[in-house]
């Protein structure tokens, strides 16, 4: 019989503060954390939380990592002591592009000034893995440690992967999830060249009038464990990590299959895994980055894999409220979806005011709604896809 | 252009840099160790950036090994420019 994850603890840093309970809330009430095209995480400041040489010594992904990391073990207990053997806890996080901030600083310095100039820790401040090093160092995790990079699905996959190791018996904890800080010259001018990003700089995810996404940083952590370790220790169990399916559309570099088939396939492989069927689930978070094609096979894809029932589940973006966080997305959406779960209801997905042509499912428009589903439990999936065709989804309950 | 290498000037330099670092500038002495200054291989690296920056001498290898203190990195560097 397979072990059940549950999940203990969260943090995040996100375009709306600093704080699990901070994303979730202001998220619920409607807030926009978006200003001049960007999702910045503008209430976010180091040196609060980090020393001078943590905040010398890491990327600003990994800083994200590191805050969201304090608040996740804190409310899981663990600050003062980890429950299991360090070598029994893993960190496994998701990036999407790793420590860009540091690379493009790195190459300035070279180009202007001559390789001499170039500081001796550009390396292991740019690599993708870094974030998932520094939560290791910081909190003495001794268990298998990397990065997880499959672009804007890595936060996903990386809980995905968390899932699997405790599960197989690999470990009995692992510390994941996701960061990003790619709000960079390079970043922007290379997204945009792609037609990526929205001229306008509004995310609407699934109006008619949505223009690409608008990019956004920041991080998120979730403390896994079994449910039978975690009732032992008398943890206060968040919710549990159901289900995680994923695929490949081995279609286009960049361009999602218009008919949703990669994405389909991971959501039935996610409630699969989580031994649901599309009744089961309450609630949906959308990957819907407001892209025109990723709105329309989305959409496409939900009703391919829960047919008549994708009509009458709520669908909301959180992207609609602090852009699209790349590699962190899946796993802030993953802590999102929990609290909103916990609160029974349905964030809205903002911005939108005409869905787009063909796009006919219940998105939330404007303002939170509650789930009303009396003693049903609390059932949910969240989705994030990722150029390369990566397709990640994780299916959620909340206590 | 290098600067002249003089004991005062290479110690004026470690001193300014080290609280870049983190270190607290009321624990820089001459005969603080970098151990109890927690300054460790990657500050170094970045010391002698800054110190070979200035003055045209590069603290590498078998030379950080030999360094304990800060005083030792000061006179290694007046040493090596003379």
């Amino acid at each position: 019989m397979s072990r059940e994850v549950v999940i203990t603890g969260v943090g995040a840093v996100t375009p709306l503060g600093v704080g699990a309970r901070t994303l979730h809330e202001r998220w619920s009430a409607g807030v926009v954390g978006i200003a001049d095209g960007k999702g910045a995480a503008t209430e976010f400041e180091p040196t609060e939380h980090l020393s001078v040489k943590e905040v010398r010594r890491a990327d600003r992904f990994t800083q994200f990592a590191l805050v969201a990391g304090d608040e996740a073990l804190a409310e899981a207990g663990w600050s003062d002591e980890l429950p299991y053997e360090g070598d029994r806890i893993a960190s496994i996080l998701g990036t999407g592009i790793g420590g860009i901030g540091t690379l493009e600083r790195g190459k300035e310095l070279l180009i202007e000034h001559g390789p001499k100039k170039v500081p001796p820790l550009s390396v292991p401040l740019m690599m993708s893995n870094a974030a998932a090093a520094a939560v290791s160092m910081r909190f003495k995790l001794l268990g298998p440690c990397h990065g997880i990079v499959s672009a804007c699905s890595g936060g996903a996959d990386a809980i995905g992967a968390a899932k699997m190791m405790i599960e197989s018996g690999h470990v009995d904890a692992v510390v994941t999830g996701g960061s990003e800080a790619a709000l960079t010259p390079l970043s922007n001018a290379a997204f945009s060249a792609l037609d990526a990003l929205s001229p306008s700089g509004i995310s609407r995810p699934f109006d008619k009038d949505r223009d690409g996404f608008v990019m956004g940083e920041g991080g998120a952590i979730l403390i896994l464990e079994t449910r039978e370790n975690a009732e032992k220790r008398g943890a206060k169990i968040l919710g549990t990590l159901r289900g995680y399916g994923a695929s490949a559309d081995a279609y286009h570099l960049t361009a999602p299959d218009k008919t949703g088939g990669g994405p389909s396939r991971a959501m039935q492989l996610a409630m699969k895994d989580a031994g649901i069927t599309p009744e089961d689930i309450v609630y949906v978070n959308a990957h819907g980055t407001s892209t025109s094609l990723n709105d329309s096979a989305e959409t496409a894809a939900l009703k391919t894999a829960l047919g008549d029932r994708a009509y009458e589940i709520p669908v909301s973006s959180l992207k609609s409220s602090i852009g699209h966080l790349l590699g962190a997305a899946g796993a802030v959406e993953a802590v999102a979806t929990l609290l909103a779960l916990r609160d029974r209801i349905a964030p809205p997905t903002l911005g939108l005011e005409n869905p787009g042509e063909g796009l006919d499912l219940d998105y939330v428009p404007g303002s939170a709604k509650p789930l009303n589903i009396d003693d049903k439990p609390a059932i949910a999936i969240s989705s994030s896809f990722g150029f390369g065709g990566h397709n990640a989804v994780v299916a959620l309950e909340a206590a | 252009m290098a600067n002249a290498i003089t004991e005062e000037a290479v110690q004026k330099t470690v001193y300014e840099a080290l609280p870049q670092f983190g270190v607290d500038e009321s624990d820089i002495t001459r005969e603080a160790t970098f151990e109890d200054l927690d300054v460790d291989s990657l500050d170094l690296a970045e010391l002698s950036q800054i110190i070979e920056d200035e003055y045209g001498v590069a603290l590498k290898g078998d030379d950080v090994g030999k360094i304990k203190t800060v005083g030792d990195a000061i006179d290694l560097v007046v040493q090596k420019g003379s």
